[in-house]
């Protein structure tokens, strides 16, 4: 049986291609024990999983909770938030301690952008990166490449544009790496304060129009703006916003009738998309956390399964 | 007691020597310069230098001592050490200690705690009142208690009308203003702005963060009247902008950090802290403006930009951990094999930057290799290969991304204020 690469997840930066097909195909099977009515397996019985979430997180969290059970691992969370050092005890004793209770894996979120990459340094535990700082997260880019597969049936070839404030995205980077893999063209699109500098040269196409954006392309991948963090200082307003770079029923209509529009969630509507829009793409957007699950089984099957 | 150093190259550009010979020190001064048949004197201790390289003390001007506040990083005796075992028989401290260097007393306090040491220990003093910025600190009273310099490193001087005041103002006694170079509002990142920032997503900061505050120093420099020095220059427009203010005669000098003509942002992809540091490191085309910056005169210096900081502060988060590498017990070895052996720089003007220059921005007497002066002497190999071993440190602190790097050249031994440091201890001579 083939098996990954790696025994961690840390990003899709030069995951190669074996792999990720790999993840999509074995994510597929466990999409289908999702839809029987017993939707365990015992794959990890006897593993222990360790949440370590130091920044706030519901539905990523949720997630790996529930592919953790599905594959009837055992499971404890740890949940804190900001800098370690302002609680006294720092992130590498913390992790150490909680490792010598013997922890087989780590799913890790952290506001800081390398730690999964750190972990890997101080634990022996196989890693997953759920999200670090504004730098990659997997699994969210994972499942949308596999929702994107499964309507469209294919990523060779596919133009996907990711909508919104990409700088401050882990979900861009992460998408940007893994599509590029599979041989999809890669492009952005958002104001220019919201394109990290010099990102063209990761052979990204830059949007600043919505309109030629979604007449040249066959999925675009819409992010959350985050309202409550970084938006405020990088565009003038919400509704500046939504008037230049929000998807409504009139655009699609206009541009693009065929686009396939996802989401990763939660959507913002009235800004990102408009209300209208939420609702006619509510159903690919709740299947995505349906995937979302599936994705992360297959992850953690593969790597707590990989025979070193 | 008498010392007697056999076989030196005596090397100094600001007296314009460059000879074979031997020197006898008595009682710490220059006796004798020349060939010195050792039958002829009584009582000495005498040192086969074969060859090796003499030049005047070098002299650090950007270290953190981090005492008064910080003693479990580095004190001064602790530093002092370290900058004896670098080469070093001097340094600049810098203000942003706890409390600031903004009063007589704690100029006084750490010229005192320096002061058996071989190392001579300059501090710089605070600009504003504890470093906050709002209102100058007492230049004058700093000045007579032993104060070299002012500056609010760490950060820059917060408004540009401060710092026309503090230029004017220091006008009086000659002294430099040193700039920290990072506009405030464009600051607050962990790395640099690049490609390597957005493949990473660690949040960054824009060289222009940099030029801007060296363009206000400079204009405003030119302006007052008064002299602006541009500590750890790391940017290309900054280089350029310095050397554009030169050709017009402004009174403007800068320094550069051995980590900035040496390591890039691309260092950062493994994520270790101890390659943070403000200025963060920058690309390949900066590194090298900075090399040509200091091959033709634009930078005048290179300082380390010594920050101590403690393991678990450096084990952070990366986006949490302190900015700072120590680096008094390096630079010699990185500036030699980086710029001398790869024949970017010659000796001279190694020894101009490291010595003679960083004495002459802060108004201090150069020494000179001479009979009847002050034994003040480096003495360099500057062809011993050896591996940084961050163990061995004189310093408090071990935050180095140097450690293991193989380089060539090394201090053999230190001699200032009646002492000796030679084979890693320091002798009364």
């Amino acid at each position: 049986m083939s098996s990954l690469s790696s025994r961690h997840l840390l990003g899709l930066y030069e995951v190669p291609k074996e792999d990720v097909q790999l993840i999509l195909d074995t994510a597929k099977t466990f999409r289908e024990v999702l839809e029987r009515p017993i939707k365990k397996v015992p794959t990890l019985q006897g593993k222990t999983i360790l949440n370590l979430f130091y920044e706030n997180s519901t539905r990523t969290r949720l997630s790996f909770e529930l592919a953790e059970k599905r594959l009837s691992a055992d499971t404890m969370n740890f949940t804190k938030s900001g800098s370690s050092a302002s609680k006294g005890e720092s992130f590498k004793d913390t992790v150490q301690n909680i490792e010598a209770m013997k922890v087989d894996m780590i799913i890790v979120r952290h506001e800081s952008a390398g730690i999964p990459k750190y972990l890997t340094q101080i634990s022996d535990a196989n890693i997953i990166n759920a999200g670090d700082g504004r730098h990659e997260h997997p699994t969210q880019a994972l499942l949308d490449m596999y929702s994107i597969r499964e309507k469209t049936g294919k990523l060779e070839g596919l133009k996907v544009c990711i909508v919104g404030d990409i700088g401050h995205s882990r979900v861009a980077l992460s998408n940007i790496y893994g599509l590029q893999t599979m041989g999809a063209e890669v492009s952005v699109c958002g104001p220019s304060t919201m394109i990290p500098w010099q990102l063209e040269s990761l052979g990204v196409k830059i949007y600043n129009n919505i309109d030629k954006a979604m007449a040249e392309n066959d999925v675009l991948n819409v992010l959350r703006i985050q309202l409550e963090r970084d938006a405020g200082e990088l565009i003038p307003s919400v509704r500046e916003y939504h008037n230049y770079f929000g998807i409504t029923t009139e655009r699609i209509a206009k541009n693009n009738p065929d686009i396939l529009i996802m989401h990763p969630g939660p959507i913002n509507r009235g800004v990102e998309l408009s209300s209208e829009v939420a609702d006619g793409t509510s159903q690919i957007i709740l299947n995505q956390v349906t995937n979302g699950v599936a994705i992360r089984m297959a992850v953690l099957y593969l790597l707590g399964t990989k025979t070193e | 007691m008498q010392v007697l150093l056999k076989g030196l190259r005596l090397l100094n550009p600001d007296q314009g020597l460059d000879k074979k010979a031997d020197i006898l020190i008595s009682n710490g001064i220059i006796e004798k310069i020349g060939s010195i048949d050792t039958s002829e004197i009584k009582d000495v201790k005498e040192y086969n230098f074969e060859g090796k390289l003499c030049v005047p003390g070098l002299y650090d001007m950007h270290v953190h001592f981090r005492e008064p506040g910080q003693e479990d990083k580095e004190t001064v005796v602790s530093g002092s050490n370290s900058a004896a075992a670098g080469g070093f028989t001097g340094v600049a401290c810098m203000p942003n200690t706890n409390p600031a260097i903004d009063s007589a007393e704690v100029v006084k306090f750490i010229i005192d705690r320096g002061r058996d040491h071989l190392v001579d220990i300059d501090p710089i003093g605070a600009v504003s009142k504890g470093r906050k910025g709002e209102g100058l600190a007492p230049m004058l009273e700093l000045y007579d208690a032993g104060a070299v310099g002012f500056s609010d490193d760490g950060t820059a001087v917060k408004t540009s009308a401060l710092l026309r005041r503090a230029l004017e103002y220091s006008k009086m006694i000659d002294a430099p203003i040193i700039e920290h170079c990072e506009d405030e509002s464009l600051a607050g990142g962990s790395m640099n702005e690049s490609i390597v920032s957005t493949q990473l997503g660690l949040p960054s900061i824009p060289t222009v963060a940099e030029d801007l505050i060296v363009m206000r120093g400079i204009l405003l420099a030119e302006y007052t009247g008064g002299k602006i020095h541009v500590a750890h220059i790391s940017s290309k427009r900054s280089v350029e902008l310095v050397r554009d203010a030169k050709k017009r005669g402004i009174e403007v000098t800068a320094e550069a950090a051995p980590h900035h003509f040496t390591l890039t942002d691309e260092c950062i992809k493994a994520f270790d802290p101890n390659y943070k540091m403000n200025p963060p490191l920058r690309e390949q085309k900066d590194v090298d403006a900075i090399i040509e910056g200091l091959q033709d005169g634009t930078i005048d210096c290179i300082a380390s930009d010594h920050a101590p900081h403690n393991i678990e502060e450096k084990e952070m988060e990366f986006i949490y951990a302190p900015n700072g590498i120590i680096g008094l017990e390096t630079q010699l070895g990185i500036t030699l094999s980086e710029l001398y052996h790869t024949k970017k720089l010659t000796i001279e003007q190694i020894v101009e930057k490291l010595s003679i220059n960083p004495r002459k921005v802060l108004n201090l007497e150069v020494p000179q290799i001479a009979v009847g002066e002050t034994a003040n002497l480096t003495i360099i190999d500057t062809e011993k290969e050896w591996e940084v071993d961050i163990k061995s440190f004189k310093s408090r602190s071990i935050n180095s991304p140097f450690g293991g790097r193989k380089l060539k050249g090394k201090s053999l031994s230190v001699i200032n204020s009646l002492q000796m440091f030679v084979d890693g201890e320091f002798h009364s001579i």
